[in-house]
């Protein structure tokens, strides 16, 4: 007991100057370069890279660290997006902070509803019934009246933030999807880190162990879908902001496997995979959109799609990590 | 007119009639599903995009090889089975000791391929097939008018699900695959040859949807995403049914497509969605699903 006090003593005292990691400078470089980007890029482009990169991050919240494959993450970012075009559509004074709360917390309970129904089977299965769910909320929304069906929310003002700053100026705006951005990976971060997020990784790896450590799995999963669905509509809110615009694109199938792309290409269950894979699949549709290959975006995708199963399972994070961690052990022999 | 809840009879008939057409196709693409599933363990996303290359090979080779719709029938699941094969052989076995769900993602960007593609070649409207001369006309029945080719459809999907459920429950080679299903190493080890067989397997369940697109050509527009928006219901039709039996997906089929004609007469706003209200009902009910036997 002793020894593994001071074990314990000796592990905080190292760790209580807090020495700067490599990674901690990482994350502080991206800052930086967060703040800076709209000064150097198209601010539109790079706020809906943010955008993705946010809902890819949730998406990979579920999918790298409980293992949960959703092919329906559509439907919540469809349902934030849809929610709060048409409250800021209809009340034009609303605070578009309040818009965007009210976004998150519709998906949060559909998310609710969703995952209570999808736990309840596992692996191909909860895929499957997560597409299935998301399909019947694409109906939903092509018959709702409040979505305009085919045609979409357009010209969602974007208003005033608490009354003090014009988001009409992309700058502006930019500054507040970045922040945030920077809250939603901020909190991503600190669950993946905490005691929950160990549970959920144990999950993950082999459930029938976790439930018999006394577990309530479902629970966590449960939690988890939830946390991942609430983000997700965070980034449809925040994208209807951008584009004053929610359509039916943003609830179709073809949505829920781009979130999946992004994320298998940066690195499932890296934190910074969804980024790169977002800002990769976004860039890349930007540029083949003006390209000659602009019609061919879906058969490239799907391409990169089955590249990334054969050869490329860690994504671009993942395989970065597994160098690093190579050199460190050939350094420490 | 004979009127049963307000709805003319022969309305109600009608729609149970398209009803049980399109569970006749929901009932062949999730036993196709099944099939592949039972022994490959993946589910098969490019099932539908398969179906869709099976309606279209029987529209292009009409147009360009004077291909028969009877001849098309025998040739072009022969041919697409034959591509599933390749792309069995290729691709998902190089996966096949991975977690299932890279089969899933695998199989979403070949069907993404797929339709791209020919989006690309052929736009996104329809084009349509006609009806074979033998099979056009139709039966007037007391109560309705029964189109020949519908009720064609009805039969030729029914007799093959039934020789399906055949081959596969009552034959060697079906003992062989049940067999496969259940420990594919103790098959191996009697001298079965088993990465044959899940070639064989995979092209059998591609080859089925193809044969579905082949005779879903002449009644729906043949376009390159008729597969996608389909698949999704079949995905909720295998949901509900479960994997587990043979039958048990034939007849999940056909009953939802029985369903899903009886709320277009009564309540059309549902029509689209209420096989994902069943699903849910299933899911809470007995989440297993009807047939399943896995917990």
């Amino acid at each position: 007991m002793a020894v593994l006090q001071q074990d314990h003593q000796a592990a905080r005292a190292g760790s209580a100057p807090r020495r700067i990691t490599p990674l901690g400078v990482l994350y502080l470089v991206l800052f930086l370069l967060g703040l800076l980007a709209p000064w150097v890029a198209y601010p539109v482009f790079l706020m809906k890279i943010l955008c993705f990169a946010l809902f890819a991050s949730a998406f990979n919240l579920l999918l790298g660290f409980v293992g949960l494959l959703s092919f329906g993450h559509a439907a919540f970012l469809a349902t934030g997006a849809y929610i709060t075009g048409f409250l800021l559509a209809e009340y034009p004074g609303l605070s578009p902070a309040l818009g965007i709360v009210a976004g998150t917390l519709g998906a949060v309970v559909l998310g609710t509803l969703f995952g209570a129904l999808a736990i309840r089977r596992q692996g191909i299965y909860f895929a499957m019934i997560t597409l299935a769910l998301a399909q019947m909320m694409f109906f939903f929304f092509i018959q709702a009246p409040f979505t305009h069906g085919e045609d979409g929310l357009h010209g969602v003002p974007r208003g005033e933030l608490f009354g003090v700053f014009d988001l009409a100026n992309n700058h502006t705006l930019y500054y507040f999807v970045f922040a945030i951005f920077v809250a939603a990976f901020a909190l991503i971060r600190r669950v993946v880190h905490s005691p929950f997020g160990q549970v959920l990784k144990a999950i993950r790896e082999n459930e029938p162990r976790a439930i018999s450590l006394g577990y309530h799995t479902d629970a966590y999963k449960l939690v988890a879908f939830v946390l991942s669905a609430g983000l997700a509509g965070l980034a449809g809110a925040t994208k209807t902001l951008v584009f004053q615009l929610a359509s039916l694109g943003d609830a179709s199938w073809h949505m829920s496997g781009e979130v999946i792309l992004m994320t298998l290409l940066g690195g499932v269950g890296t934190l910074l995979g969804p980024l790169v894979g977002s800002g990769l699949v976004i860039g890349l549709q930007h540029q083949l959109a003006q390209s000659a290959l602009g019609d061919w975006v879906s058969v490239i995708l799907g391409a990169i799609f089955v590249v990334c199963v054969l050869s490329f399972r860690s994504g671009i994070i993942g395989e970065c990590q597994r160098w690093i961690a190579r050199r460190q052990q050939r350094e420490d022999k | 007119m004979t009127m049963i809840f307000g709805i003319p009879l022969m309305v109600l008939f009608g729609q149970l009639m398209l009803g049980l057409i399109n569970g006749a196709f929901y009932a062949l693409l999730s036993l196709g599903l099944a099939v592949i599933f039972g022994l490959l363990r993946i589910i098969n996303f490019a099932h539908g995009a398969q179906y869709m290359l099976g309606a279209f090979a029987a529209l292009l080779g009409a147009q360009y090889l004077g291909l028969n719709y009877w001849a098309a029938l025998i040739v072009v699941p022969l041919v697409v089975g034959a591509l599933g094969i390749v792309v069995e052989r290729l691709l998902l076995r190089r996966i096949q000791h991975l977690d299932h769900l890279y089969g899933l993602l695998l199989t979403f960007g070949l069907a993404l391929i797929f339709e791209g593609t020919l989006v690309n070649l052929f736009g996104v409207s329809g084009s349509s097939y006609p009806i074979p001369e033998a099979l056009s006309g139709g039966f007037k029945l007391s109560f309705m008018f029964l189109p020949t080719y519908r009720a064609w459809v009805l039969v030729a999907a029914l007799v093959v699900c039934f020789g399906v459920w055949f081959l596969i429950e009552r034959t060697r080679l079906g003992a062989y695959l049940r067999a496969g299903t259940e420990n594919p190493e103790l098959v191996q080890a009697f001298g079965i040859n088993v990465p044959l067989m899940v070639s064989l397997t995979y092209g059998l369940g591609v080859a089925l949807a193809a044969f579905a697109g082949v005779l879903a050509a002449p009644l729906y527009p043949v376009s390159p995403t008729m597969g996608s928006s389909l698949l999704i219901v079949v995905f909720a039709v295998v949901v509900i049914g479960g994997m587990g039996s043979i039958l048990g997906a034939i007849l999940t089929g056909l009953a939802m497509g029985l369903i899903e004609g009886l709320t277009k007469v009564f309540y059309p706003e549902a029509a689209n969605t209420v096989i994902f209200v069943v699903m849910v009902m299933v899911l809470m009910l007995r989440p297993a699903g009807l047939f399943g036997k896995e917990a």
